[in-house]
């Protein structure tokens, strides 16, 4: 299958009072459709920089993303995030937050009759049928990232982005929406680009592992395929050897090859947006 | 001996749990009580020792006749005015039967106001100042908030006069008002127009500056939302920007409206525009042994108003933002 998303030889810059701060160097990156990209590394090495280039939201100093041969230059709803922290705008409900996404991608081309549908039929892919008509503070964590979810798959995206979707999740709850992604995964078969801290989730999700290196000037470190066959299961994959060899390969990069230095360099004792984040992440 | 003791020490008696609820509740009950008994007290122990031109300084007691003779008055006055009504109607009937042809006049009663008609008229004098400033305000306050350049633009100006007080507005107010709202109906009086434009010039920056702060700090990820949805500039507005500022927009509006009210009784005092604040200054003027228990009365009138106006706006508050926790007391 031929490239669908290039991400081609990225460098971001960003001003600080300090001088320029280099956040990524010559990041590049070829993306099939359908394929499920994980982007792992530690914290603050640039990896939500990376999405939001994707995402238009950022503009990247050198370099440039082609998705779908179109020049990537603003954000769109052909390459849908699903942020961090749900980002649910808290005076809708479930459905109306879900019905702003399809009535602006959607409105010359459906009707009202079939935009109900579309936004009923992408809340029930979630399982958020039932609590449609809730306000987010009236639903928990994970079910506020399964809204997210189903807010950006109703834009139909050409590609779908998701800074750490699980990341402010619970254990089981991850685990449940992690099999929730896969499902839907099956089904849908989108081009997604997933941030992750978690070695576990990477695996199991992922067509193809980028590990990045550290910052700042990260880069794309290693990429490593995951040829296990799909429909997954995790507790079958518990005590495949693949399985663990892919992650202890996972595990090396991250605490062997990039061990995160824990001195505090200058330029670490200012962290610029991006690793403010990213450490909120963490914790 | 000891055995007493431990007994009325209520920390070592575990109490049944509906009693230390009962009490607790009670407490919220008490406490006030007690606050406001000792204030009656000192009250009225300093103001049997505070000597004026004037007489004695009203304690609480005086305070209470006199809110039953402004009460007392006002009825008075109703019963007044119907009978003004009826005589009226009665003459006008009567030249009407002698004379056909008669048109007859109807004249309204001018009787003197009231102390509650006072209230009216001060409480739709402030209302209407404050939702003058309101409608102002908040497009104004959006609009700064969302473009950095207007709001450098319009700053200084906003700095410069937030802190002037109404007195020093009220009569320039005044003279604008007399050069430039000329009419042979005037549909308003000018001496109500007058307070109010001096309340809402007021009570406008504090709503300005809360609603520009608001759309200013809007959450990051909710301008990703709109921008990654390529909202148009207006959707933005109304389905983002709006609702997301609703709850600065609510508390730039609870003080604008504590501040208007303030302000609303300087500038009737001043300008002897009707309302509360000329009641006082009237009280004032005319120093009879009655004053000074009258305009004590007023000023709890005032204060408790201004307290339910602040409840109002919460109430409102509570019942139109979507975000519950910034409505708290």
């Amino acid at each position: 299958m031929s490239t669908f998303l290039n991400i081609s030889k990225i460098d971001m810059v960003f001003p600080t009072p300090k001088g320029d701060f280099t956040a990524l160097k010559e990041v590049d990156l070829k993306i099939k459709q359908g394929e499920f990209i994980s982007l792992i590394g530690h914290s603050g090495c640039g990896k939500s920089t990376v999405l939001n280039v994707v995402a238009g939201l950022y503009q990247a100093t050198k370099g440039g993303v082609v998705l779908n041969n179109k020049h990537v230059l603003g954000p769109g709803p052909e390459r849908a995030v699903v942020f961090q922290n749900h980002s649910l705008l808290p005076w809708l409900t479930a459905y109306e937050n879900v019905e702003l996404a399809v009535k602006q991608v959607f409105s010359k081309k459906m009707n009202s009759k079939e935009m109900q549908e579309w936004i009923e039929h992408n809340l029930k892919l979630v399982h958020m049928d039932h609590a449609m008509h809730k306000r987010p503070d009236e639903i928990s964590g994970g079910m506020k990232q399964r809204v997210g979810i189903a807010r950006a798959l109703a834009m139909q995206p050409e590609v779908l982005l998701m800074d750490e979707p699980f990341g402010a999740l619970d254990a089981l709850t991850r685990a449940h929406m992690q099999d929730s992604l896969m499902e839907i995964q099956d089904e849908l078969k989108n081009t997604v680009i997933m941030i992750t801290h978690d070695v576990d989730e990477a695996v199991l999700l992922s067509d193809r592992i980028v590990m990045m290196t550290n910052g700042p000037a990260a880069t794309v470190g290693e990429i490593l395929e995951v040829t296990l066959p799909r429909p997954r299961d995790r507790i079958q994959l518990a005590s495949d050897p693949h399985y663990n060899e892919l992650r202890s390969k996972v595990l090396k990069f991250l605490y062997e090859k990039q061990r995160k230095v824990e001195v505090i360099s200058p330029q670490q004792a200012t962290p610029t947006k991006e690793e403010k984040q990213s450490s909120s992440e963490v914790a | 001996m000891t055995s007493l003791t431990e007994k009325l020490q209520p920390g070592k008696v575990n109490l049944p749990s509906w009693l230390s609820k009962q009490l607790n509740h009670l407490g919220k009950v008490i406490m006030p009580l007690i606050g406001i008994i000792c204030f009656l007290f000192i009250w009225s122990l300093s103001a049997s020792n505070i000597d004026t031109s004037l007489g004695k300084f009203p304690g609480p007691s005086a305070v209470v006749t006199q809110l039953g003779n402004l009460h007392q008055e006002h009825m008075d006055e109703r019963s007044k005015e119907q009978a003004f009504y009826v005589r009226q109607d009665k003459r006008n009937a009567d030249r009407v039967a002698k004379d056909p042809n008669y048109v007859a006049k109807i004249r309204s009663y001018t009787g003197k106001e009231t102390f509650y008609q006072q209230i009216g008229t001060s409480l739709i004098t402030v209302l209407s100042g404050f939702l003058l400033a309101a409608i102002v305000a908040i497009p104004l306050g959006i609009a700064i908030g969302l473009s950095k350049s207007l709001n450098s633009a319009i700053n200084p100006m906003i700095q410069i006069f937030k802190p002037v007080s109404p007195l020093a507005w009220l009569p320039l107010v005044t003279m604008v008002v007399s050069a430039v709202y000329i009419s042979d109906d005037p549909m308003f009086a000018k001496s109500f127009v007058n307070s109010m434009v001096t309340v809402t010039l007021c009570c406008l920056w504090p709503m300005v500056i809360q609603t520009s702060v608001g759309v200013a700090s809007l959450n990051s990820d909710w301008l990703n939302v709109s921008r990654v949805l390529r909202l148009p500039a207006f959707t933005h507005v109304q389905k983002i920007v709006l609702p997301a500022t609703v709850p600065a927009i609510f508390t730039g509006m609870r003080s604008a409206l504590g501040i208007a009210w303030m302000v609303l009784i300087a500038a009737e005092m001043l300008a002897q525009n009707p309302g509360l604040g000329k009641f006082v200054w009237d009280e004032f003027q005319n120093g009879s042994s009655q004053s000074l228990s009258r305009i004590m009365s007023a000023v709890f009138v005032i204060g408790l108003i201004g307290f339910l106006l602040d409840r109002g706006m919460l109430v409102l508050q509570r019942t139109l933002s979507w975000d519950k926790t910034s409505a708290s007391l």
